[in-house]
């Protein structure tokens, strides 16, 4: 059974429908990455696999005895939290919030709990700053272990790298690929099309045209290597500019 | 030296000034627990716009001859916070705008109903004591004082057990929503929990002032210190000692309470302002 099921799903807002009659699955163990241009409802269907927000039409079922307080979730940086006094614990701890109920303090598990991820995301050293001293690349640390004190099972990442520069978004990529390695289910949504397609195992594109099945299948879609064609050509495009410009510089 | 002791222990004396001191110090704890949260999710306004509505529900609680006014004041204020905070969210009227709107509008309709019904011949000098707070609490009755302590210790207490919940529904509250805590409860709490120190608040500070006890205290501790935790002792450690030492002064000097307790509170903040940009120049 599969840990995560979407039939027949309607997304949008009001009678604004964005994405229609989807279907997939997600299997545990699986990494799939939710790719396509803005406005084509990458995030909303992540809210709505959330349970942020409800489908037009459709259903989103979990499975293999995945609760709801069972996900966990990095989301895009909200401008609250640029100037927010806390240190990294606090942070991370709140994680276990969803465990709690109406219990009103922390369990030594959950701690201990906290201290692991931290140690697992290389931030422990920074356990007592204050997050918002921290750079970007580390913030986002942050909050992977505050999802992962949320979950043993399930993480929805929003476009983790966006704003990280090239080495740091690397790093943060492998850190990802190492959690799924270890058991993780990754569902990550991304505009780096060819880093999807390094890492995942299964890729989900919406738009006119929805495409969903695994990355191999991807790659050899009429669809998938036009988009693929288009986005590694981008990249030559940038490069070369990049590097006429530089000699610009010299001369 | 002896000449202050003096005159503070003649007038210590009195149960009055110490109810007043004991009330004052109570509503300042309060309000300056929630501050950090309020001020962080962007309400910093709120405080401001409930107050109005407070003063609306006062006149029309003395126009009705009500004789616990507090009786009418409390639930219309909760009422308003409860939908102050769902507007928040998403509806035509923006958070920011509907504050306003409603504080302005609370505000027109109160003093106008007390000048339609007037209750007694001095209608501004019963304005300006609502607006300003200048002696109401050295007028208050024993029950206005045991309710103010209960209420008091029911603030300090919700907000103790739900701490943690406050932290992760303040710091993300989509995250807190998707991972099983249920945020617009939350939301709620807080919201009821700030309209009962508004009330509260008026006695001392008056209904114009109260932000300032709500938001003075955070944003100081925020200039200083670094974690949620010490954030929140330090701006209840901050609030109470101002409104303390602004009731001392004011009984001494013989000033109004409320302008008094703000005004220290804007010199506390430009210190620890002074501090913390010392601090990260130091860096």
């Amino acid at each position: 059974m599969s840990l995560l099921t979407c039939q027949e799903l309607f997304l949008g807002y009001d009678s604004n429908i964005i994405v229609k009659n989807l279907n997939f699955s997600v299997n545990s163990g699986d990494y799939l990455c939710i790719v396509g241009e803005n406005g084509s409802g990458k995030s909303t269907l992540m809210k709505t696999l959330l349970g942020l927000q409800n489908p037009i039409r459709g259903t989103v079922s979990t499975g293999d005895g995945l609760k709801k307080n069972e996900i966990g979730y990095l989301p895009q940086q909200t401008i609250v939290q640029r100037d927010f006094p806390a240190s990294v614990k606090e942070i991370v701890l709140s994680g276990c919030q969803g465990h709690c109920g109406l219990r009103p303090f922390y369990r030594k598990e959950e701690k201990a709990m906290a201290e692991e991820n931290m140690k697992k995301m290389g931030i422990l050293e920074f356990s007592n700053r204050c997050y918002r001293e921290l750079s970007g690349g580390q913030q986002q640390r942050v909050l992977l272990a505050r999802a992962l004190c949320a979950t043993r099972k399930l993480l929805l990442l929003d476009e983790p790298v966006s704003g990280l520069d090239p080495m740091v978004t690397a790093s943060m990529y492998e850190l990802i690929y190492g959690l799924n390695k270890e058991g993780i289910t990754i569902i990550m949504i991304s505009h780096d099309l060819m880093a999807a397609v390094k890492y995942a195992t299964h890729i989900l594109h919406i738009g006119d045209h929805v495409f969903y099945g695994t990355k191999e299948e991807y790659q050899k879609s009429e669809h998938g290597k036009m988009f693929l064609a288009q986005e590694s050509g981008g990249q030559e495009k940038a490069d070369s500019k990049r590097s006429k410009g530089g000699k610009h510089h010299h001369e | 030296m002896n000449e202050i002791f003096e005159k503070l222990g003649l007038y210590f004396q009195h149960s009055f000034v110490l109810n007043a001191l004991i009330v004052g110090v109570l509503i300042a704890l309060c309000s300056s627990l929630l501050g950090v949260t309020l001020v962080l999710k962007r309400f910093s306004f709120i405080g401001d716009g409930l107050s109005h509505v407070a003063f609306g529900a006062l006149a029309i609680a003395s126009v009705l001859h009500f004789s616990n006014k507090m009786m009418l004041v409390l639930p219309i204020t909760v009422l308003c916070a409860i939908l102050l905070l769902r507007t928040g969210q998403n509806t035509k009227i923006k958070g920011d705008a509907a504050i306003a709107m409603i504080s302005v509008g609370a505000l027109a309709f109160g003093y106008l109903i007390m000048n339609l019904f007037p209750t007694s011949s001095n209608i501004s000098g019963d304005v300006c004591s609502t607006l300003f707070g200048s002696t109401s609490i050295l007028t208050l009755s024993s029950f206005e004082v045991a309710l103010c302590i209960i209420l008091s210790i029911v603030v300090v207490i919700l907000f103790l057990l739900f701490y943690h919940k406050i932290f992760a529904v303040t710091f993300d509250e989509t995250f807190a929503n998707a991972t099983g805590t249920n945020a617009n409860r939350y939301n709620l709490l807080i919201a009821v929990i700030i309209a009962v120190i508004i009330v509260l608040a008026m006695n001392l500070v008056g209904s114009l002032l109260i932000s300032a006890l709500v938001i003075f205290p955070a944003l100081s501790a925020m200039r200083i210190l670094k974690s949620f935790r010490s954030v929140t002792i330090f701006s209840a450690v901050f609030s109470v000692f101002c409104a303390f030492l602004g009731i001392l002064i004011s009984i001494l000097a013989e000033t109004p309470v409320g302008s008094t307790i703000v005004a220290i509170d804007v010199v506390a903040f430009a210190v620890c302002a002074l501090i913390g940009s010392f601090g990260t120049a130091a860096k």
